[in-house]
């Protein structure tokens, strides 16, 4: 047992359990002929049938089970705070497969030529009042009852007064925002508090206008938006619901990461000397003192994110991405790319910390200007 | 005679009502208006009013903490973090006041002892006994609060002054006391 604990520790480290999720990912839900040949081959489908469905269901259950009687992982997973994410784990589970069991029924039927399941007579409607409405009703009081029943049985934690002076550690945001709290860790507040999350949501409301296939329209369906729903998978549940779980169960003190199993030891050193791109540049790779002239110091930087941001694009436009440009436009185009690649900007910089201690990639702390 | 038949006039209030004429309408209209802008000017004075605190506990912004012998060398002086915000700090040199917010987004980070750095608890940024950042998201060295003498012979913190590392402020003489 203790065999296994350790190697689910090793594996959830945030360097390995990472990665894992991105290989696998396309695998999950293939974007491109390739993958799906290799997802049929290895019948990584069979997640989304009744019996897939349900061993994950066990496995998931299992690994609460062992952490229950862990007494280190009983800490973190008891924790009134923390009942949520364990029910955000079911939920999203649970949602995911029922999207990818209809989206694959659908997908067979139109193999067949059939209309998709969800697919209505448009004479045949309901209406809203009462039909909709009820439901709602119904609904609204059974989540009711469940709130009022969950907030007797386990009272929400009150902790002492607040005091500047006191932070305590690790300090956690709510639950809801542990993906953001993960975000700053590796980058300035201004880009993960202020200008990411104001991305997501200006990309949320985009996404109808950069999309405009028509079909998948009112039914499920992933052969027909197969890239779509690869992008928006990858940012949804690793690059936010992931991250939440990370930010609940593997952080610990002074904010280091822990196994699941692990003990919470506050002396826990990770040795970590972050340094600045330019300094690579200039200090360790030119073997010279850092230019004394800010934009001259951090110019490789600027370069790196320009070419990464705008060069980048119009490049792919001319040659890999050329369909998808002469498609979609160059306003559409442009939009797509702009919140796509500040999306990937995120993993990219949690690999250039986790690999080459990179902090900064632009850092001019005197203009308050890091990125 | 012939019978006159009587018309009923079209409203029943003709005449006694007052018919609002161009004029009249208009300084209703900003009679309203003004009594719309009073009400919401006062709704919002008195919420911003309500933002303020009627006591406030602050400390002084500037103290005294003591004597230069008070402090021993190579030590992180931990006493003045709840009251004032500052960690005191004697080197072979001399003395200096750290502020306690991290320069990431403004959590309190702890001195560990042992591994002899500022560790943040929110996001893992970490500085060295001097407050230079080496470790975690924080792009910046801790800030330092004006530090010297009174006549007294006692230490004098004042934090409305305060000396970047990035600006080159550390040089500057009240950054420091020179022992
Ligand atoms: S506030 Fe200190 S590391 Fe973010």
């Amino acid at each position: 047992m203790s065999y296994i604990k350790s190697f689910i520790d090793f594996l959830s480290a945030p360097t390995i359990s990472f990665t894992l999720l991105t290989v696998a990912f396309p695998f999950i839900f293939p974007p491109s002929d390739y993958f799906e040949k290799k997802n049929r081959q290895w019948g990584v489908y069979k997640l989304w049938t009744n019996a897939g469905g349900f061993w994950v269901f066990v496995l998931i259950t299992l690994f609460f089970i062992v952490g229950y009687f862990d007494p280190h992982f009983n800490l973190t997973m008891t924790k009134p705070d923390n009942i949520p994410i364990i029910l955000m784990i079911y939920s999203m589970y649970f949602l995911t497969w029922l999207g990818m069991k209809k989206a694959y029924a659908n997908d067979e039927r139109l193999d067949r030529g059939e209309k998709p399941e969800e697919w209505n007579d448009p004479d045949d409607k309901v209406l809203v009042w009462p039909d909709l409405v009820y439901i709602e009703l119904i609904a609204l009081i059974l989540f009711m009852v469940a709130l009022i029943v969950w907030s007797i049985l386990i009272p929400a934690p009150l902790e002492e007064p607040a005091n500047p002076a006191a932070t305590p550690n690790p300090s956690k945001a709510p639950w809801y925002f542990l993906g953001l709290q993960e975000m700053l860790v590796y980058f300035d507040p201004w880009l993960a508090g202020i200008v990411f999350p104001m991305f997501i949501i200006f990309g949320m409301m985009a996404i109808p206008y950069m999309d405009v296939n028509k079909k998948g329209e009112g039914y499920y369906s992933f052969k027909e938006r197969r890239v779509g729903y690869f992008i928006f998978m990858y940012g949804w549940l690793v690059l936010w619901v992931f991250l939440i779980i990370i930010g609940t169960f593997f952080r610990g003190p002074n904010w280091n990461f822990f196994g699941p199993f692990e003990w919470w030891d506050p002396h826990k050193v990770v040795p970590l000397t972050n340094v600045n791109l330019s300094e690579y540049v200039w200090v360790k790779l030119l073997n010279k003192g850092l230019p004394v002239n800010i934009i001259a110091r951090e110019s490789v930087g600027f370069v790196a994110v320009i070419g990464y941001l705008f060069i980048m694009p119009i490049l792919l436009a001319k040659t890999k991405l050329k369909h998808l440009y002469d498609h979609y436009g160059p306003v559409r185009y442009a939009t797509l790319m702009l919140f796509g690649l500040t999306m990937f900007a995120l993993p990219i910089k949690m690999y250039l910390r986790w690999m080459f201690n990179l902090k900064y990639i632009v850092a001019i702390p005197e203009w308050f200007f890091n990125i | 005679m012939a019978e006159r038949k009587v018309i009923p006039k079209a409203s029943i209030n003709e005449g006694t009502g007052s018919d609002l004429d161009r004029k009249g309408f208009l300084s209703w209209l900003s009679i309203g208006w003004l009594a719309f802008v009073g009400a919401t000017g006062g709704f919002f004075t008195v919420l911003i009013r309500f933002l303020f605190p009627n006591v406030l506990f602050e400390p002084p912004q500037s103290f005294k903490i003591g004597y230069p012998d008070d402090f021993t060398i190579g030590k992180v002086d931990t006493r003045f973090k709840k009251k004032h915000a500052v960690w005191v700090v004697r080197d072979e040199e001399g003395i200096y006041a750290l502020s306690t917010v991290c320069t990431h987004l403004g959590c309190t980070p702890n001195w560990l002892e042992v591994e002899q750095k500022y560790k943040c608890p929110c996001h893992g940024s970490g500085f060295r006994k001097s407050g230079i950042h080496f470790e975690g998201p924080a792009p910046r060295p801790l800030e330092r609060h004006a530090i010297y003498l009174a006549a007294d012979g006692q230490i004098i913190v004042d934090k409305t002054k305060s000396f970047k590392w990035e600006k080159g402020e550390w040089e500057m003489s009240d950054s420091f006391l020179k022992i």
